[in-house]
């Protein structure tokens, strides 16, 4: 599951089959949580999309969300102003983060470490502020309501969240495929050269901006486009989908699950978003406390995430 | 083949280098040798962009690459090593050789067809590894020797035509190094080759031809024999320990 060698073919692994299988689970096992379900799904995509900058290029983002809410109010406006089938919606959405990302990528891929902490927090509060006083177009701190996206396919969204969890398992789906191609391609291989030695890459000929850029984009525009899932399954978008906290909120649940394996950001979502669900239940004052218990524990005794240290438990026998 | 004239660095009021001018011809085997803080690496940062000069010209096969980036030059032909190992700890030796082959045919921009469609990249660095004895493992995992070797081999991937070596046998055992600079000996007699070293056996036995730096200039260029009777060879570098050429 987790870096195999990349030079051998990436094929789908027996475990591999299974996680996704068990991500099936929820429509039999647990009915009356699918939209939990549907917004750990969507929450998971946005994750793998902070994974191929953060986990494999070694970008650190706090202002990840910034191309979530481009996402998510593209999707929105659309839906609002002009039609509601939630696919091409989505293709656009993805498009219109990804070009928001290229046009920033030229500033952050110049530079690493607490600048490049403060430059993307920068943008992501730039954003979100810039949508907070657009009210005329983006609702505000109310929102973007008033639009209703019925399906897709044909398939209704309905209050029992079975088409929306189906919807946002298979975006995701599919987005993690083309994430594990880009993984498992000579630019992949770039990327992670680059997270493992910036200063060496180009001296074996690498241009390291060029392939900084690419993968900003790339990640901008799965981010956008795991926005866009957001606002087709709930019908609204709100100023939390720019927000500095879900910036931070992927940012740990990258952390937690493990960075640069892909899954990590999925089972970091589930953890997280199960956890916060079952915490605010229990406590609904003081949940934070126990994220907060989580994480130290995690950094303590997982540093390399949930999944870094399963693999350090199936290696050690050997 | 790399020549450069009138290259000049200096941070603030300290001169790094000061109109230095080399002239590498093909094939040569160019020993650069000086006291610590002579500039020696300083060169091969200004030759290879890492560093900007802040004048002069740089000359690789007769095309000015003054002003090209790092990477570009490294695709003209210009490759080097460090003299602190810069690799890429938890990249298996292969994977390190086979991204340099890649980024050398210029497929590294692929992010769609898989790594193990590419066969060719993928065999010719195995090549590479194998013709310099280095067990495919985490890079992290390897000898210290062997990655010493493994810093060659990403630089030789690249298929350069002017090869700037940093002190190759740096930490690396007297009895070893002597086999590290055999691989070096063995490469093509196309390449054009410079290396720092400071063990003086070393640099008379590999070198046919020895630049000596001080402070930032070029004291003197000439034939290992030239060079070990130069008295202000002897006077500012050699000085007590001299050996007879």
């Amino acid at each position: 599951m987790e870096n195999a060698n990349h030079l051998e073919n990436a094929r789908f692994r027996p475990l591999e089959y299974v996680f996704w299988a068990c991500l099936l689970l929820p429509f039999v096992v647990t009915p009356a949580y699918l939209s939990l379900a549907s917004q750990i799904a969507v929450t998971s995509l946005f994750a793998l999309s902070l994974d191929l900058i953060l986990g494999y290029a070694g970008i650190v983002s706090l202002g990840h969300a910034a191309f979530f809410g481009v996402g998510a109010y593209t999707a929105g406006l659309i839906a609002k102003h002009y039609w509601t089938e939630p696919l091409s919606g989505l293709l656009i959405a993805g498009l219109c983060s990804g070009i928001v990302g290229y046009a920033l990528s030229h500033i952050v891929v110049r530079f690493r470490h607490l600048a490049l902490i403060m430059l993307t927090m920068g943008f992501g509060l730039l954003l979100a502020e810039a949508a907070n006083s657009a009210s005329d177009l983006t609702g505000g701190a109310d929102g973007l309501q008033g639009f209703h996206v019925p399906g897709v396919l044909g398939f209704k969204f309905d209050m029992f969240g079975r088409a929306a969890y189906a919807y946002a398992l298979a975006v995701l789906f599919v987005s993690f495929l083309v994430a594990r191609r880009v993984i498992h391609s000579p630019f992949g291989l770039a990327l992670r050269g680059i997270r493992e030695n910036a200063v060496r890459m180009p001296a074996i000929g690498a241009p390291s901006l060029a392939h900084l850029r690419k993968a900003y984009t790339i990640a901008a525009v799965m981010a956008g486009i795991a926005g866009a899932v957001l606002t087709h399954t709930t019908s609204t978008v709100s100023l939390e989908t720019l927000s500095f906290g879900r910036s931070a909120d992927v940012l740990v649940i990258l952390i937690l699950g493990g960075a640069g394996r892909l899954y990590g950001g999925i089972v970091g979502a589930i953890i997280y978003m199960v956890a916060r669900d079952q915490f605010s239940g229990v406590n609904p004052q003081y949940w934070y406390f126990w994220i907060g218990l989580l994480l130290v524990a995690v950094v303590m005794f997982l540093p390399n995430g949930i999944l870094g240290g399963l693999s350090a438990l199936r290696k050690k026998p050997q | 083949m790399l020549s450069a004239r009138n290259l000049n660095k200096s941070f603030g009021s300290l001169v790094v280098a000061q109109d230095v001018a080399l002239e590498l011809p093909k094939g040569a085997r160019y020993a650069l040798i000086g006291p610590n803080g002579a500039g020696k690496t300083t060169l091969i940062n200004l030759l290879t962009g890492m560093l900007a000069a802040d004048s002069g010209t740089i000359l690789l096969d007769g095309g000015d690459i003054t002003d090209l980036k790092p990477h570009q030059r490294v695709r003209r032909g210009l490759a080097r090593t460090f003299q602190i190992n810069a690799l890429f700890p938890r990249l298996t030796a292969l994977e390190s050789v086979t991204l340099a082959v890649l980024e050398r045919e210029g497929h590294a921009h692929n992010w769609w067809r898989g790594l193990a469609a590419h066969r060719q990249a993928i065999d010719e660095a195995a090549g590479v590894l194998d013709s310099l004895k280095i067990p495919n493992k985490e890079t992290a995992e390897l000898a210290y020797g062997q990655q010493r070797l493994l810093e060659i081999a990403l630089a030789l991937a690249t298929r350069p035509r002017v090869l700037l070596l940093d002190e190759p046998a740096a930490g690396v055992p007297k009895d070893e190094s002597a086999a590290l600079f055999s691989a070096i000996e063995s490469l093509s007699g196309e390449l054009t080759i410079l290396f720092i070293e400071h063990d003086m056996n070393v640099v008379f036995r590999f070198a046919s031809r020895i630049i000596v730096m001080v402070s930032g200039r070029i004291l003197v260029e000439g034939t290992p024999d030239a060079i070990g009777r130069d008295p202000r060879v002897r006077e500012v570098y050699l000085g007590g320990h001299a050996r007879a050429a």
